[in-house]
């Protein structure tokens, strides 16, 4: 019985996270067009705008690889594994000891490997621009995030995600300042890894400012569909990993009864609708940074990251 | 008797390098000689992996060398281990000869001296006594020496083979102080003997040191990394496959034997030393690679930047070593030798795939290469396995062995002294750095070389590699996703030796539940190499099943989008030097002194505008530069001496005499 209601919170979290995904994207765009006070695109419409690409042709490039096509497929299969371990509504996913927060992490690094690869596959000169300034980004990004992970594990004394939700829910948590170091430096990652102002611009296409655009500029039909998708999880993921980790309230604990579990999920649909609010007043209120300002940016996430670390060698109760 | 079997492969070795000299100009002999070593080199490998999982220590001693000494050999668990290393990238770097070594220019430079240079690294492996040790070092140096100058009318080879020797020279020299040392007034030069006897803390000090230069010299540790850019990449592919892959693997080895095993009980601030030269190697090296164009000098740093990483995880070992946390030690060390497992595999496939660029195109420049995955698929598709375990991503070996490394850092808040504290996690940073800078290196080495159009027409009409590399490049990329995918039995296979060095080892892997490993406790951390990849592959096939079915199945083929204006010649592609911009103005302006300088020509002047980058090598002006100018400065003060007359020569050796007469009489 047990292992049929694991089996079933890991099977829905996999698809519910697929199924949201499109959905947190349309009421981000939604939220900041009314801030704009513009009307903005309903909140379905990237579905729409999926099933559109879907219908579409692939239009590629005439020396287009092998490695072109397949790509955004790799890219979405470990993003979706990412996705699928990490805890939404309930802890107790039956499959997160197959992978911990490094090897999550490590996931999304495999991802990028593909997507810059892509973006230099036809040899077209924005996809090098968007690829080279990927790779520069994420040499700062994932460190930081390697910090990070390295501040919480020495916390919760486990690389575990389940285990360490299971630690901030507990009461020996309290307030500490290496927690505030960690949580603001893994906002900082989080916006740079999804592409987000200031570090990136999700809704242009000027040559100056672009980096994800700039690499899947030549794809079309149901590659983009499918890199697409891929965006929009990974950003979902960000929100359900600093939810889990820094507001686990309501997480159904591992092995909770059913109620449990939709008392998670309810909490868990609340908490991706404030982080679409904070994430759409705050590229609302800042403008996009200049490329070679976000090395400090990074820089900054980075050094609170190893701060928070080092503090906590010096002393646990930090 | 495993060692018997392994001496008489040695000895086959050696006996079919002087076969060589007699036939390496025979047409027949190329694969004829390399199948033979390929042959040997299975027998020896097949015989160290019996000898690591269930054998015991042996020993055999030789009427050879030095009268009242002999030559000792030994095979425990530690030698078997690497021979096992070795011997795998040797028969590798044999079958892909059996190919490759066709296109050889002056193969009689290189068929003598390839079994000679394998022999030597295994007798390493095997030696039981200092002079045996120093002399099969020296052995493998002279060989290898010999390898880089094949083809050695090249200035720049020249250049790297005077840089080499020098380094090497004084690599051994160190070595040799350092069993100097160990061996003590009495001269007792057997490793049993070394063993049983104990240092002062100080003489363990300068040993530790000594062994850092000796070994670390070799490995490519930053600062003493110099030659390893210039001489590895000078070889041919297969050679510099087995110097980057494997030779540095033997210096590790030297340097655990050493400082592990005969040095006795470590001091806790040897772990700090450790630590700061890997970590430096690991960042140095892999900024290093960033800013090269040339695809055989960016692999031979990352090379420096994976000894960096497995010497992180022998400095861990030593400092958990040095506090009594045995358990925590073995993880460290199991995280290096696994590390050590996976870049020999990892290496040695890069470079092989690097060989078959060079004899398809004729380029090692990455600049003038691009579009090879149309024209060489199955090279790239093992080089873009190499590139992605390389860069440590799951479910590749290299993450295992990384992740390795990070739950041995996790475990270091544990150590009492301040200096471990404050220096691991900044080690831990710079190692996290590094791997992220890695992946990007690699992205770029790919990208540059087999994607996007031909920037040449030698490389538009390149043709696929020959069979055997293939077979070799697949099989080690087999090889790799293998170790990736089932960590578990690599780990239990070091197990006896870290029991043997350390005098603990990791819980066995083999009974977790679902191939995981787990190294500590399940509720600590755990991972599935297996299921990561299981999961990736299902949803990848579910995904693309999907697609195919639900939409629009239809594809065209079309000009190059690229906005709207898609640039006329593919010289305008991103070029490897345009990809690493964006790095060398975040790194390298302070580590390398990296300027831009733009010569843009007056409006009106129609000659081009140019691009040039400057970069420094920090290190070879601080510390090698002063260096030789100091010896060149005392060279000429010394000149004088070679004009002197007779009587001056015979009164100097007669003063030199008495000196060291007085000084007999004194000391007694």
């Amino acid at each position: 019985m047990a292992l049929i209601r694991d089996l079933a919170v890991q099977g829905t979290q996999m698809f519910l996270v697929v199924l949201l995904a499109p959905f947190v994207t349309g009421l981000i765009r939604k939220m900041k067009a009314r801030l704009q006070r513009r009307q903005g695109p309903p909140v379905l419409q990237p579905y729409r705008d999926l099933l559109r690409l879907m219908r579409k042709d692939v239009v590629l490039a005439d020396n287009a690889s092998w490695l072109f096509r397949a790509a955004p497929y790799l890219i979405f299969a470990a993003t979706w594994v990412a996705a699928a371990l990490v805890p939404t509504f309930g802890a107790g996913l039956l499959f997160s000891w197959s992978a911990d927060l490094i090897a999550i992490v490590a996931l999304l690094g495999s991802t990028r490997f593909f997507l810059t690869l892509a973006g230099m596959d036809v040899g077209a000169s924005f996809g090098g621009i968007g690829s080279s300034r990927e790779v520069m980004i994420a040499s700062l990004a994932e460190p930081a995030m390697i910090m990070i992970i390295f501040s919480l594990a020495l916390l919760a004394r486990s690389t575990q995600l389940s285990t360490i939700a299971e630690y901030m829910l507990s009461p020996q948590v309290g307030l500490r300042v290496t927690l505030g170091l960690a949580f603001v430096s893994l906002v900082m990652v989080g916006i740079a890894e999804n592409s987000r102002i200031p570090v990136d611009n999700p809704a242009t296409h000027l040559e100056l400012t672009m980096v994800h655009e700039a690499m899947v500029l030549e794809y079309s039909g149901r590659h983009l569909a499918v890199i697409e998708l891929a965006g929009s999880l990974k950003l979902l993921l960000y929100i359900s990993l600093i939810a889990c980790l820094f507001t686990p309230w309501g997480l159904a604990p591992v092995g909770a009864g059913w109620q449990a579990h939709a008392i998670g999920a309810t909490a868990y649909l609340a908490k991706i609708i404030m982080a679409c609010a904070a994430l759409a007043i705050f590229e609302t209120t800042i403008a996009k940074m200049r490329v070679f300002r976000v090395p400090t940016f990074l820089g900054a996430a980075l050094m609170l990251g190893l701060l928070g670390t080092l503090l906590l060698f010096v002393s646990r109760g930090l | 008797m495993p060692i018997g079997i392994l001496l008489w492969c040695m000895f086959a070795l050696l006996a079919l390098a002087l076969a060589a000299i007699c036939i390496a100009t025979r047409r027949y002999a190329t694969p004829i000689l390399y199948a033979a070593s390929a042959l040997i080199c299975g027998v020896a490998l097949f015989t160290a992996s019996v000898n690591l999982i269930a054998g015991s220590p042996a020993t055999l001693a030789f009427p050879l060398g030095l009268p009242w000494i002999g030559a000792h050999f030994r095979l425990d668990a530690l030698s078997s281990f690497f021979l096992v290393i070795v011997n795998l990238g040797a028969m590798a770097a044999s079958l892909y000869g059996i190919g490759y070594g066709q296109h050889e220019s002056a193969p009689a430079r290189v068929l003598p001296f390839f079994p000679a240079f394998l022999a030597g690294m295994n007798l390493v492996l095997m030696a039981d006594d200092a002079f045996t040790f120093l002399l099969s070092w020296e052995f493998m140096s002279l060989a290898s020496w010999a390898l880089v100058m094949a083809h050695h009318r090249a200035p720049e080879t020249m250049r790297a083979g005077y840089v080499y020797i020098l380094m090497a020279s004084a690599g051994t020299f160190a070595l040799l102080l350092a069993f100097g040392l160990l061996a003590g007034p009495d001269g007792s030069y057997g490793f049993a003997a070394i063993r049983a006897s104990h240092p002062t803390p100080l003489l363990a000090a300068l040993v530790l040191l000594l062994a850092l230069v000796g070994a670390g010299s070799k490995a490519g540790l930053v600062p003493l990394h110099v030659w390893l850019p210039l001489a590895h990449p000078a070889a041919p592919s297969h050679v510099s496959a087995l110097m980057s892959g494997v030779m540095t693997k033997v210096a590790i080895y030297a340097f655990i034997r050493i400082v592990f095993d005969l040095l006795g009980p470590p001091q806790w601030w040897w772990g700090i030393v450790v630590l700061m030269l890997g970590g430096a190697s690991a960042l140095m090296g892999v900024l290093y690679a960033l800013f090269q164009t040339d695809l055989k000098r960016v692999l031979a740093y990352s090379t420096i930047e994976n000894i960096g990483f497995i010497f992180v995880g022998l400095g861990l070992a030593l400092a958990f070593r040095a506090d009594g946390f045995e358990a925590a030690a073995a993880l460290a060390l199991t995280a290096a030798l696994f590390h050590a497992f996976n870049h020999s595999l990892l290496k040695s496939l890069l470079f092989f795939g690097s060989g078959a660029v060079l004899t398809a195109t004729g380029q090692r420049d990455m600049d003038a290469l691009g579009g090879l995955i149309h024209r060489m698929p199955i090279t790239a598709f093992a080089v873009l396995a190499g590139c992605f375990g390389i860069s440590a991503l799951p479910p590749f070996n290299a993450f295992a062995s990384e992740w390795l490394t990070f739950q041995a850092i996790l475990l270091s808040p544990e150590l009492p002294q301040w200096g471990l504290k404050l220096v691991v996690p900044a080690v831990g940073a710079l190692l996290a750095l590094s791997v992220a800078l890695a992946a990007a290196c690699f992205v770029r080495l790919f990208g540059i070389t087999f994607l996007g159009r031909a920037r040449t027409a030698a490389v538009a009409s390149a043709h696929e590699a020959d069979k055997f590399s293939l077979s070799a490049m697949l099989a080690l990329a087999t090889f790799c996703l293998l170790a990736g995918i089932f960590p578990g039995f690599v780990i239990d296979a070091i197990g006896p030796v870290i029991q043997d060095v350390i005098g603990a080892h990791m819980p066995t892997q083999a009974s977790v539940p679902w191939l995981s490993i787990v190294p500590i406790a399940q509720s600590r951390s755990s991972y599935n190499g297996l299921l990561v990849f299981v999961f990736i592959a299902m949803s990848a096939a579910m995904t693309a099943t999907a697609i195919h079915i639900l939409a629009s199945r239809k594809t065209r083929r079309s000009p190059i989008w690229d906005g709207g204006f898609p640039d006329a010649s593919p010289v305008l592609q991103y070029s490897a030097n345009s990809f690493a911009q964006p790095i060398r103005r975040v790194f390298g302006a302070i580590l390398f002194r990296a300027r831009e300088e733009i010569a843009m020509p007056p409006p009106g002047d129609m000659s081009p505008a140019r691009l040039q980058i400057h970069l420094q090598d920090i290190i070879w002006d601080v510390l090698y530069v002063p260096i030789a100018s100091a010896v060149g400065f005392v060279a000429d003060r010394l000149n004088i001496f070679q004009f002197l007359t007779i009587r001056r020569y015979l009164s100097l050796v007669f003063v030199a005499l008495v000196t060291l007469l007085l000084v007999l009489a004194i000391w007694r």
